[in-house]
């Protein structure tokens, strides 16, 4: 437990107890097993993908922050990488992926169309941006963003996770027992967000007010 | 080395007359045939005319004369020049058109695009739904007159944007405040999802019984995908099992499509380019060469010298990068999880540190220009591009053949396993080395030069027994050919201007039509544009090769077993970005 991060300053420990005491916060120890061991879901959507691919290779090698386990189920991923564009057709799979995925779990939007639909933005079948629907906790630009910038992304996700707070963390939240549900978006004669339902239904009404007028 | 081109001149309207006429709008070219003959003429341009490969197949949406048009782009496995012929119908619903899929199965997948994105329907289809979008859709998207969610102006350079600059977010000019189109007076509530019956309705099902007709099994549905590690991106493939076997299969694709049409006719001929990077985003290189190719073909410019040797060097190199990753992602899919991919991304980080060091960008390279390329390379980029050519590429490809070639289980999962016939590959449309690999040496490089292509010496690789094997070997054949062609033109390029335009953000084009290919490293990359003479193209469409050859999975897959189909995927080196575009 020589961690710097963990060990708390300015506590006297006994010399011959160094090697085997560290005082510390029940935060920090939770947030130092956390941050250390960050399981993606293999998860590709587009170009992003492939950088994504490359960070793990030799050459920038992401195992190096412990963040490489990447698992192909989302029941045992903590962390989704948005990397791509994000469509309609396939937006519904993407929120049925982070439903399944167990608390705590974290969202990383990766390039330019996940973050805000990129230079795809005007197209018909693209959502702009995932956060539209799923809570993002890191922002990484670039299109694709290099290997380099995914890993410094994946390392400011580690800093936000060492500020967290047992207290404060949603997934102990008892009044908040779903966690982070989402409602499954429907796919009609265009994508619609079910939470939204009311909303839409006053706007077509008034598209047809405003046509007769 | 040049081969001759074949300009033999095929004059349909002889043979039918009253049936075809010449195509004679200023820039066109080809037939155009009646809409009842169809069936018969296309017959006898595939077995009168040689014309066995049915290239591609797109529609056009001529508004102002009211015309829904019919392209089809029909070459010779054997080289040369293609035919095209043209269907034109009223453009009053229901159009309908005579389906081709009975004279080249190839047509299936690419019919049932332009029934999806222009509402053409074929008749004798035998599985007519919609393929990009999902069932229940609003409209259909490239027709002229339906307008998207956040359509700001027909075409760009929008007015709010340049020259002053006051540009309003998209959100805030629809209704909906989203990128939301809806009927009017649409509830939600109310809607009906479509549970996809159709689509589980086109798997074939059967229910078998045992020997003494006692027992009956069923047999099972399962979807791969589009969440799936090895489906390469998120492509999802229905199937029915019977135990292990695949009984029936349909691919179901669309969740990566980013409506590049839609937005390529909205762009200048220029914006276009950094677009096309995007769509197979291993070898945006190649798609760069494809698209200029294919507009320049129109402009009738010549492309300065130092730039065409540019153009095949990057190509090439993107080529070996684009085959090493197939061989370590072939590898990954059948199990041995990333040892042979670290061998061959350490030899793709190199050339992309090329194209990164002349370009700007490891992956998207927006490299291309009209006339030439944007930068001139360096001497010192050129000497790094040798040393990988003359020394560490060919001794690192034999350094992965050595390792893998003779590995027992490699060779026992690969051999024997999902032959696709020469005649098969052919009336599928399949291109690209699968096409090469059960024995057809059609190599576009070869086959129909274009660039300076007939300038090198070099084999087309071919290997002839179709299966898994010979199409992993025949990569490692490529490579080596590329090589070779490198090694050429980096002996041979010359000094002087990269570009032969002046540089230039609005280019004229003029009016016409033009079907222009280049041999990507996964096939025939092809790009349809029609020009009405302004910035902007009026049709731009990708013909692209892993979407083609997708349409032999079927064939291929049907009576094996389910574990080799994901090997089966990762062998058509498919990417999702050119497939769903």
């Amino acid at each position: 437990m020589e961690n710097e991060r963990l060990s708390l300053p300015n506590y006297n420990i006994p010399e011959d107890l160094k090697d085997v005491v560290a005082i510390t916060t029940l935060d920090r120890l939770y947030n130092w097993g956390r941050r250390s061991s960050l399981w993606p879901l293999t998860f590709g959507l587009a170009c992003c993908a492939i950088e994504m691919i490359a960070a793990q290779m030799a050459r920038y090698d992401m195992s190096r922050f412990g963040m490489e386990v990447m698992r192909p189920t989302p029941r045992q991923a903590d962390m989704i990488l948005i990397s791509g564009t994000v469509t309609k057709k396939m937006l519904p799979v993407i929120i049925r992926l982070y439903n399944q995925m167990p608390e705590p779990k974290y969202v990383v939007a990766m390039g330019a169309c996940a973050s805000g639909g990129g230079p795809f933005k005007e197209g018909y079948n693209v959502v702009a941006g995932i956060d539209k629907f799923l809570p993002v906790d890191v922002y990484i630009p670039g299109c694709p963003p290099t290997p380099q910038a995914l890993i410094a992304g994946l390392i400011k996700l580690q800093e936000k996770i060492d500020k967290d707070s047992l207290k404060k963390v949603r997934w102990y939240n008892k009044e908040k027992k779903d966690g982070n549900y989402v409602p499954m978006p429907i796919l009609g004669p265009d994508l619609i967000d079910v939470r939204r339902n009311a909303e839409i239904r006053d706007i077509a009404a008034a598209k047809t007010t405003q046509e007769s007028a | 080395m040049a081969t001759p081109t074949l300009t033999q001149t095929v004059d349909l309207v002889a043979r039918f007359p009253g049936k075809v006429t010449a195509d004679e709008r200023p820039g066109y070219s080809g037939f155009i045939v009646t809409k009842e003959s169809l069936i018969e003429v296309a017959t006898a341009v595939r077995d009168e005319f040689g014309f066995d490969l049915l290239s591609s197949l797109t529609g056009v949406d001529y508004l102002a004369e009211n015309k829904m048009e019919v392209v089809y782009n029909a070459y010779k496995t054997t080289g040369g020049a293609g035919l095209e012929f043209k269907v034109q119908v009223e453009r009053v619903d229901p159009i309908e058109v005579p389906s081709l899929t009975g004279i080249w199965r190839g047509a299936e997948y690419q019919e049932r695009e332009v029934w999806d994105l222009y509402g053409i329907k074929f008749t004798d289809h035998p599985d007519m739904r919609r393929i990009l979008m999902w069932e229940g859709f609003e409209g259909h998207p490239l027709r002229k007159d339906w307008k998207e969610a956040f359509y700001e102006e027909e075409i760009k350079p929008y007015k709010s944007r340049w020259p002053e600059g006051k540009h309003t977010f998209a959100e805030d000019r629809n209704p909906f405040h989203d990128n939301l189109n809806l009927p009017k007076d649409f509830d939600p509530e109310k809607y009906v999802v479509d549970k996809e019956e159709d689509l589980y309705a086109s798997l074939e099902r059967h229910t078998m019984k045992d020997e003494e007709g006692k027992m009956k099994t069923d047999s099972v549905v399962v979807n791969l995908g589009p969440h799936h590690p090895s489906t390469h991106g998120v492509l999802r493939v229905a199937v029915t099992l019977n135990g292990e076997t695949v009984m029936g299969l349909k691919p179901v694709m669309g969740y990566l499509h980013r409506n590049h049409e839609k937005i390529g006719e909205r762009n200048t001929f220029t914006q276009i380019i950094p677009y096309t990077d995007r769509l197979d985003y291993f070898n945006s290189m190649s798609n760069n060469f494809g698209y200029v190719t294919a507009v320049e073909k129109l402009m009738k410019i010549q492309v300065a010298e130092r730039a065409e040797y540019i153009r095949v060097i990057m190509a090439e190199l993107s080529r070996i990068q684009n085959h090493l990753i197939f061989v370590g992602m072939l590898i990954n899919d059948l199990g041995s999880m990333f040892t042979p991919a670290f061998y061959v991304f350490e030899e793709r980080e190199l050339i992309l540190d090329i194209f990164e060091a002349v370009s700007g960008s490891r992956m998207m390279c927006n490299y291309y220009r009209f006339g030439g390329v944007v930068r001139d390379v360096s001497d010192e980029m050129l000497q790094k591009i040798k040393d990988l050519v003359f020394e560490r590429l060919p001794a690192k490809t034999d350094e992965v053949e050595r390792l893998l070639n003779e590995n027992e289980l490699l060779v026992g999962r690969l051999k024997g396993t999902h032959v696709l016939s020469a005649e098969d590959a052919i009336n599928f449309s399949v291109t690209g080395p699968v096409l090469r690999a059960s024995g057809v040496p059609y190599d576009l490089r070869r086959a129909d030069p274009y660039s300076i292509y007939d300038r090198f010496d070099f084999d087309v690789a071919v290997r002839h027994n179709g299966d898994m094997m010979d199409n992993y070997l025949i990569r490692f054949d490529e490579i080596r050919q590329s090589l070779r062609i490198l090694e050429q033109a980096l002996k041979q390029i010359p000094q002087g201007p990269i570009n032969s335009q002046k540089p230039n953000y609005q280019i004229k084009v003029p009016a016409g039509e033009a079907y222009g290919r280049i041999e990507s490293p996964k096939g025939e990359l092809g790009f349809y544009i029609v020009s009405n003479g302004k910035g902007n193209p009026y049709r731009y469409h990708v013909r692209a090769p892993s979407f083609v050859n997708l349409t032999a999975i079927e064939k291929m897959c049907i009576g094996t077993k389910i574990q080799d189909f994901v090997a089966l995927l990762a062998m058509l080196d498919i990417v999702m970005g050119e497939l769903d575009r």
